[in-house]
């Protein structure tokens, strides 16, 4: 193995992720290269600083701001949510359908007497409207102009008569 | 038995809010730390990290387990942590040419200034805050690429394969990034590393 193909093993080597036959290639040849063997030991000094790196914890607040934009979050429903009666929905159609059942019932009932109520005050009038004695001798139908003859309804311009 | 992660998810996705608590606290200190080492930025990482839980929850209902749960998440964070970083480079330098000269902070976070009361051996405590400093700002040398591979490899203990996934590039491209990566780290640090080889 050449020292340019190590380049791509070398970390994995380090971090002991290699197959056994690889491992024991890149082996072979830090056995016999100095430039190899002394990089390998310095990427493993490399990897043992980044471990002294403190972590940090985060804030008190970070699990509260997380729960509030997700209890925010609009809920998501997909097409067969069309078919699935929500509760309130649900209990107006059932009000609805409840109203319209009574009104129905109540209606023929109601109808029915206030036709009767319609037909006695009809009666009462249709006396006074028979009466045609009064009618006839009514004086002030009598100062009534004569009705219009139809064919003066239009002058000779063809402009219908306008009465001021 | 506790449940896997991949479990928890289509939990989540079958309604149960319980699942997404479990998987909240199960990565929420790795999600921010990666998200801190990535932006260098508390306040930042902790909001990156919130968005990258929300947009978990969002997807609960197309989750399909066709890849590890992890992969997911960090794929997720790392894009977003790769913008944010795209996003802010020009806005850092400006900053840190104006920034007053402080103590050595954690990105801000100031130290308080009676270290002696609680540091009795003083010089080794300066020694060592010293020397994570050049750890750190080592790391953050890094292109963002290359840091974000280091942080997945190292911290996150994932496959070649789930963090060539992560960032999208093959897995022999992924082990030459890495190298890339291990060897500036190496010659940074090199003051540490001749230390450390004794």
């Amino acid at each position: 193995m050449s020292c340019s193909r190590m380049e791509n093993k070398i970390l994995a080597y380090v971090d002991g992720r290699l197959k056994e036959s690889e491992r024991l290639q890149v082996e072979k040849h830090l056995a016999a290269c100095g430039a190899c063997q002394l990089r390998v030991n310095e990427f493993r000094a490399v990897t043992s600083l980044l471990d002294e790196v403190p972590q940090i914890a985060p804030s008190a607040a970070f699990d509260v701001r997380v729960r509030a934009r997700v209890a925010a979050e609009p809920v998501q429903q997909g097409w067969w949510a069309w078919f699935t009666p929500s509760p309130r929905v649900a209990f107006a159609a059932s009000l609805l359908l409840l109203a319209t059942v009574w009104i129905g019932y109540e209606q023929p009932q109601l109808s029915f007497e206030n036709s009767k109520e319609a037909d006695a005050q009809m009666m009462q009038e249709m006396q006074v409207l028979d009466d045609q004695d009064v009618i006839s001798n009514f004086d002030p139908l009598k100062d009534l102009p004569q009705p219009v003859q139809p064919e003066d309804q239009t002058n000779q311009t063809g402009q219908p008569n306008q009465t001021m | 038995m506790a449940r896997s992660d991949v479990q928890l998810m289509l939990d989540v996705k079958a309604g149960d809010e319980q699942s997404f608590e479990l998987l909240l606290q199960r990565y929420r200190t790795p999600l921010v730390n990666f998200l801190y080492r990535m932006v260098r930025a508390r306040e930042e990482a902790e909001d990156l990290a919130q968005e990258v839980f929300l947009r978990v929850y969002r997807a609960r209902k197309d989750y399909v387990p066709s890849a590890k749960f992890t992969t997911w998440l960090f794929r997720i964070a790392t894009n977003l942590a790769l913008n944010s970083v795209r996003d802010n480079r020009h806005q850092r330098m400006e900053v840190s040419l104006d920034a007053p000269v402080t103590m050595d902070a954690e990105d801000g976070d100031e130290k308080p200034l009676d270290i002696a009361e609680k540091h009795p051996n003083i010089e080794q405590y300066l020694v060592e805050e010293a020397r994570k400093k050049m750890i750190r700002h080592a790391i953050d040398k890094l292109p963002e690429k290359q840091r974000a591979a280091v942080l997945l490899h190292k911290y996150q203990e994932l496959d070649y394969g789930d963090i060539a996934k992560i960032l999208e590039c093959s897995e022999s491209a992924l082990k030459s990034l890495l190298f890339r990566a291990y060897e500036t780290l190496r010659v940074e640090l090199a003051p540490l590393v001749a230390r450390q080889g004794k």
